[in-house]
């Protein structure tokens, strides 16, 4: 297929296998930030190509992992409610809640239905009048634009009855908190490149200045993620920290500025809670006071209680790139994807979902 | 072709229709025994069946929408039974079609349905003799519930079951995947992609039949339905306690079918079909077997994607695109798209 079987090709693979394990003269540890990397190291064996000398740590990027479970609960408080057709993502009906999921709420009557795009969810909204119909809006960078431009469109159009659930993360803080960390082994990053398509990548100078990393802005085939692992070690190698973009198809420098401009109206930055690792300063995005009418923690009436996670789960640390997910006592013992304790099992980009479907079995 | 008088009086369907009155009578007249060709007003079928073995499997189907592209409720009705016998190495001979439908249901659309039952029916050489009608209120039902019973009769002498998979054996694939699931949930959540993906739907007997009657060693075979390819990959390993790899590079996948899933975050392998099956034959009789597959595969792209082992039991391996390894699991529960 075109744009897809190219950076699938089993040759060139093996050339860039052979390239990184020639240059690598040191162990190095190195995270992939999003899970749609994760996601495809694991389902195309990556690993398997790469020198043992290389350790891959796999990061926080995971929308669905990282979504505190205080927002799950309002969530399905939210889509419990019979005036609410509530509209998620498809990944996040089956992340656990402290009790429940969306999955169950569904089941028990609750009008929660899949969208694949939240615009979706505003002509739904124009469709029944009669209706609150709620876009849960999480993701990173992403899927920023296209969230802003569903409260944009509902505000100009006067769509009342269209509200968002807003958990909106940011990668750039969540680098900087494993960096931080007294424990953090990570050396190197390959940057997640679809957040860079809208942010492009100014904003790493900072981070590589003052930790002195490499990170490399790396696609999402095994053929990107290889070149990106090369240029990384390369730089790790030579001694060098400097900002690298593989993913030239898709990324510029700056980004793409009308997304940003909408994003900046449409949102401000305040400090979110990430599931597993707790609250990071100036990590997320809440809804701007111009746009704050179409706040469905404003506009419903949902408990605020602080949730306990299950203590035996160590998705946080797994986030934080400190253990690998076969590491977890639970990990596909009392955890399994029908029955996740924490997030990283429940979502395909989960590093533990990854791990259980592709390589369960096999030692850590 | 329209729906006959008097059903045309009545464009939807009503409670009564459901009732046991003259209502009923006039849709089981009109409507099936039209369709079905039935003779007999009798609580049961009396049917002649050959001296040997016999097959019997049930399959209930609820699908939303009805219609989709290359395929309906009726034809999954029919083919879904017919195809559970096949892989029982059974001839199908005889079906029974229940319907659950809701009051309101459009009477050209069962009349439809029933129509492309018949002709399903037809291609599979298998007739419709006994069924049942219930009509549900409104809201309490999804349109149109079918159940279908089907007896077959098995002619040849050895089981074909998992427990006779040997170490050694190939597993071949009958054509491309995905292409039911995919073709359903772009009919259902209107998603528009440029090429239009249509349903395997078929009858897999006639292919299951050439391949026993040309002594092809099948040990067993399975319908890749729900779950995909990768469930009843796990689900044979699992029963046969033996160990089997996949090599990903091997398995079709249509193009369009590949783009629809990679914009979704879907796996293929994780899609239903309607039309395909894996066998596991002697690996000599491997090539007989594929040249009979494609004989009966639009597609013509049947394909040896694996070989058995002893490794570890109940274990599937996937040789990536890439050259890696990597389990291939059972997939759990509902496919929900990815986030991003």
């Amino acid at each position: 297929m075109k744009y897809l079987d190219e950076y699938r090709d089993a040759d060139t693979a093996r050339k860039y296998a052979a390239a990184i394990g020639d240059i690598t003269t040191k162990p190095w540890t190195i995270m992939e930030v999003c899970g749609g990397q994760t996601h495809a190291i694991v389902r195309f064996g990556i690993e398997d190509l790469l020198p043992e000398k290389i350790n891959l740590v796999h990061g926080p990027g995971c929308p669905v992992c990282v979504t505190p479970v205080e927002m799950v609960d309002k969530a399905i408080v939210i889509a419990a409610l019979p005036e609410v057709i509530f509209c998620s993502f498809g990944d996040m009906l089956r992340v656990p809640g402290t009790k429940s999921d969306l999955l169950s709420v569904r089941a028990a009557g609750g009008d929660v239905r899949i969208v694949y795009s939240p615009l979706d969810a505003v002509a739904m909204a124009r469709k029944n009048p009669e209706k609150q119909v709620v876009f849960f809006a999480v993701g990173f960078e992403t899927t920023a634009p296209a969230n802003a431009m569903a409260v944009h469109l509902a505000k100009t159009e006067g769509v009342q009855n269209f509200s968002v659930l807003v958990s909106h993360v940011l990668v750039p803080p969540a680098m900087e908190s494993i960096l931080s960390s007294p424990q953090n082994k990570v050396q190197g990053f390959l940057a997640a490149g679809h957040v860079c398509t809208v942010m492009g990548y100014k904003e790493y100078a900072p981070i590589v200045q003052k930790y002195k990393v490499p990170v490399v802005v790396t696609g999402f085939e095994p053929l990107d993620i290889l070149q990106g692992l090369y240029m990384c070690i390369r730089q790790l190698e030579k001694g060098r920290a400097a900002v690298e973009n593989q993913y030239s198809r898709a990324v510029q420098e700056s980004g793409n500025m009308p997304a940003q401009e909408l994003i900046s109206k449409v949102f401000r930055v305040i400090p979110r809670k990430w599931r597993g690792i707790g609250e990071i300063p100036q990590s997320g995005w809440g809804l701007t006071a111009e746009y704050a009418a179409f706040d469905a923690e404003k506009r419903f009436d949902i408990a605020h209680a602080a949730r306990e996670e299950p203590t035996e789960c160590i998705s946080g640390l797994v986030l934080l790139g400190q253990k690998k997910p076969a590491q977890c006592p639970a990990f596909g013992k009392t955890c399994t994807p029908e029955h996740p304790l924490g997030a990283t099992m429940v979502s395909g980009e989960g590093a533990c979902a990854a791990y259980y479907r592709y390589r369960k079995g096999e030692a850590a | 072709m329209t729906c006959p008088l008097p059903l045309a009086q009545y464009p939807r369907v009503l409670l009564a229709h459901g009732g046991g009155g003259r209502l009923m009578q006039q849709l089981i007249e009109k409507m099936f025994h039209a369709a079905f060709g039935n003779t007999d007003a009798h609580d049961a079928a009396v049917l002649d069946i050959p001296q040997s073995k016999l097959a019997m499997t049930t399959d209930s189907y609820v699908v939303r929408p009805l219609f989709f592209s290359g395929g309906d409720i009726g034809t999954l009705a029919v083919n879904g039974t017919v195809n559970d016998l096949a892989m029982a190495g059974a001839k199908p001979l005889y079906l029974s079609a229940s319907f659950i439908l809701e009051e309101g249901l459009e009477m050209e659309t069962l009349w439809r349905v029933t129509q492309a039952m018949r002709a399903a029916a037809g291609a599979a050489g298998v007739k419709i003799v006994t069924g049942d009608t219930k009509v549900v209120e409104r809201g309490h039902g999804d349109g149109l519930f079918i159940n279908t019973a089907g007896i077959g009769v098995i002619e040849h002498g050895f089981s074909i079951a998992p427990d006779q998979v040997k170490a050694g054996d190939a597993v071949l694939l009958n054509g491309d995947i995905g292409r039911h699931g995919m073709a359903v949930m772009a009919r259902r959540e209107n998603l528009n992609f440029e090429s239009d993906i249509k349903s395997d739907t078929m009858q897999l007997s006639e292919t299951v039949q050439e391949l026993l009657a040309a002594g092809v060693r099948v040990r067993c075979l399975r319908d890749a339905t729900r779950g995909g390819l990768a469930a009843v990959l796990n689900e044979i390993a699992s029963a046969a306690k033996l160990q089997i790899d996949i090599d990903d590079a091997t398995i079709p996948v249509d193009p369009a079918v590949k783009s629809a899933c990679e914009i979704l975050g879907l796996d293929p392998l994780h899609v239903a079909n309607e039309g395909r099956f894996v066998a596991f034959v002697s690996a000599e009789d491997a090539p007989l077997a594929l040249e009979i597959m494609n004989r009966h595969t639009p597609q013509k792209n049947a394909a040896r994607i694996g070989t058995v082992t002893q490794g570890s039991k109940g274990r599937v391996t996937l040789a990536t695109a890439i050259g890696g390894r990597r389990i291939l699991d059972m997939p759990s529960g509902e496919l929900l798209p990815r986030i991003c």
